[in-house]
């Protein structure tokens, strides 16, 4: 059924934390690996080895250039995008076969390959570039936060995660309940104040987003830093030194210590 | 957004089918028994047939066309799911209206509620095709309050000029078939006119600030992939605003020769109006093919857009 339920028991979900992502792709290889393996199967590639390579991948790693505000230098912020399991997705209600479908059990989204019939509609009504066309299999693919593994009993309660979350090395990517305000990603979210993507579409995503922390100013860039002669026996060296080389006459002086503009390192 | 041929084919060609069964219908509600049994089984053919290869060729880009048949089970949520209800429910309504139409079935009291019946179910198939484009939000240029009214007044400019060749090839041309494909084709220009000058004058909708929540100075550093991607290929075709230039006057040519073709031939030759049919197709064509690459998705703002 392509109608949504009107709530969902949980709210199963990640939680992408962009200020210690890496961009190493890990995430991405991994529910490569796992997921042409699992319930997606296989998750086929197109000439792989051709000029024009081209693959169904269910979770890709941006890379973006931010400007903060006040600040002349920019920063990289490795951007991981996945479905993020929308509450109300168009992606599901525009579905004409019933293959798409959200669960009222955990909410995640999922896509029935026996029923879909490869219109690729979904992918026109997703905003974030989720869903993948499968060429070779002629149906359309998807995040399905590893159900196959989630609530697999065979794996030790801390491997029941999606790939993703397993195989990130830093920890940026996090899973749970986010129905669950006492969770931990819940309260991650709390803390972090962490944001949806493009929330005026309206699908009301799962998944949340943590902002890089503000940074410290680390740069040298637009600072000139002379010496002062007033510090140690080296500083007022380097200051008579400057002073003789800008041509102007050397006059000692003594000044109250003010080491706050020197230069280190 | 990628043009596709085949639903380029699809919504011309059934939007024209549509258009003139629409009109048969109206004619025949209110004329009753078609003037010759030839006339109204020859357009009739047509204007099925039209709608049958448009539906058959939206099958094409199926990866599945052999499950399409599943399709008709979400008619509560989708709009292709409706469109795919409703254009089969127009077929047995319409070959009741032909046959009692034509003669061949002697029931002259059922012709004007069958001829209804299929008017308005031709009218709400191109509603649904149209509304299948407007209703994502995803694409704001087809999330207008044109793409309705534009895909209705196609439907019946095309399948108007269709009825004034058909009248002509049965000797039944009649001014009231000049006018209400005059009408119908101004109606299509202006629209389109609205419609271009609201894309190329509305505000963008969504920034890459807005898809990333990483402010409004980002820029793409890295793409995720060496290649293309499915995402990229569907949804990043934009076509170069000199070409897009270019074809929208394509357009409005073929719409004017048409409209001046159906005039014309009141006055000079009553055949220069079959020059109309091919001439607003034509434009048809051009259009539907502008209407998909011109259209941004928001998704190209992961992708480098910096504003859709």
């Amino acid at each position: 059924m392509t109608t949504l339920p009107a709530t969902t028991s949980k709210k199963l979900g990640l939680v992408i934390d962009l200020d210690i992502c890496v961009g190493c792709q890990a995430c991405a290889t991994s529910c490569k690996e796992w997921n042409t393996q699992g319930v997606s199967a296989p998750l086929t590639d197109d000439k792989p080895r051709s000029d024009e390579p081209m693959g169904v991948w269910l979770n890709r790693i941006h890379g973006y250039e931010v400007e903060e505000a006040g600040r002349d230098d920019s920063r990289v912020v490795h951007f991981p995008r996945s479905c993020l399991h929308c509450e109300t997705p168009a992606c599901v209600t525009v579905c004409p076969t019933g293959a798409s479908y959200k669960r009222a059990e955990d909410g995640i989204v999922l896509v029935d390959p026996d029923m879909c019939i490869g219109c690729k509609l979904c992918s026109w009504a997703c905003p974030y570039g989720a869903r993948e066309y499968d060429h070779t299999e002629g149906v359309m693919k998807k995040c399905t936060l590893c159900v196959d593994r989630i609530y697999n009993e065979n794996f030790e309660p801390e491997d029941r995660v999606p790939a993703c979350v397993k195989a990130c090395p830093t920890g940026a990517r996090s899973f749970g309940d986010l129905g669950d305000e006492n969770s931990a990603v819940s309260q991650l979210v709390k803390e972090r104040e962490g944001y949806d993507l493009m929330p005026d579409m309206g699908y009301k995503p799962t998944n949340k987003y943590l902002a890089p922390r503000k940074r410290r100013d680390t740069t040298i860039a637009g600072r000139e830093v002379l010496p002062k002669g007033d510090g140690s026996a080296m500083d007022r060296l380097f200051a008579w030194a400057d002073k003789l080389m800008s041509g102007e006459k050397v006059t000692a002086s003594i000044n109250p210590t003010d080491a706050s503009d020197r230069l280190e390192g | 957004m990628n043009p596709a041929y085949s639903v380029i084919l699809f919504t011309t060609s059934s939007g024209a089918g549509y258009g003139l069964l629409f009109l048969l219908g109206l004619v025949a509600a209110r004329h009753g028994v078609a003037s010759s049994m030839s006339f109204a089984l020859v357009s009739s053919g047509i204007a099925l047939g039209l709608i049958t290869i448009g539906l058959l060729s939206s099958t094409l880009h199926l990866g599945h066309p052999e499950r399409a048949w599943r399709a008709f089970s979400q008619w509560r949520s989708s709009w292709l799911s409706r469109e795919g209800v409703v254009a089969v429910a127009t077929y047995p309504v319409a070959l009741s209206f032909f046959a009692v139409w034509s003669g061949l079935f002697d029931a002259p009291q059922w012709i004007s509620p069958l001829g209804l019946a299929t008017a308005l179910l031709c009218t709400l198939t191109v509603i649904c095709t149209a509304m299948i484009y407007a209703c994502l939000k995803t694409i704001p240029r087809w999330n207008t309050k044109f793409t309705l009214p534009i895909y209705l007044a196609f439907a019946l400019a095309t399948g108007a000029c269709l009825l004034l060749l058909l009248a002509l090839i049965f000797g039944r041309f009649q001014i009231f078939q000049v006018i209400v494909a005059v009408v119908g084709l101004i109606l299509v220009a202006g629209l389109k006119f609205f419609y271009w000058r609201h894309i190329d004058t509305a505000k963008p909708k969504f920034t890459m600030g807005d898809a990333t929540g990483l402010g409004e100075k980002v820029k793409q550093w890295e793409v995720p992939h060496t290649a293309q991607n499915f995402i990229q290929k569907e949804m990043g075709f934009v076509v170069a605003r000199r070409h897009a230039l270019k074809l929208r006057r394509a357009v409005y040519l073929c719409l004017v020769l048409a409209a001046l073709a159906a005039l014309v031939s009141l006055v000079v030759n009553p055949w220069i109006a079959a020059l109309a049919a091919p001439l607003a197709l034509l434009a048809a064509v051009f259009e539907r093919w502008l209407f998909f690459a011109e259209a941004q998705h928001v998704v190209g703002l992961f992708y480098g857009a910096a504003e859709v």
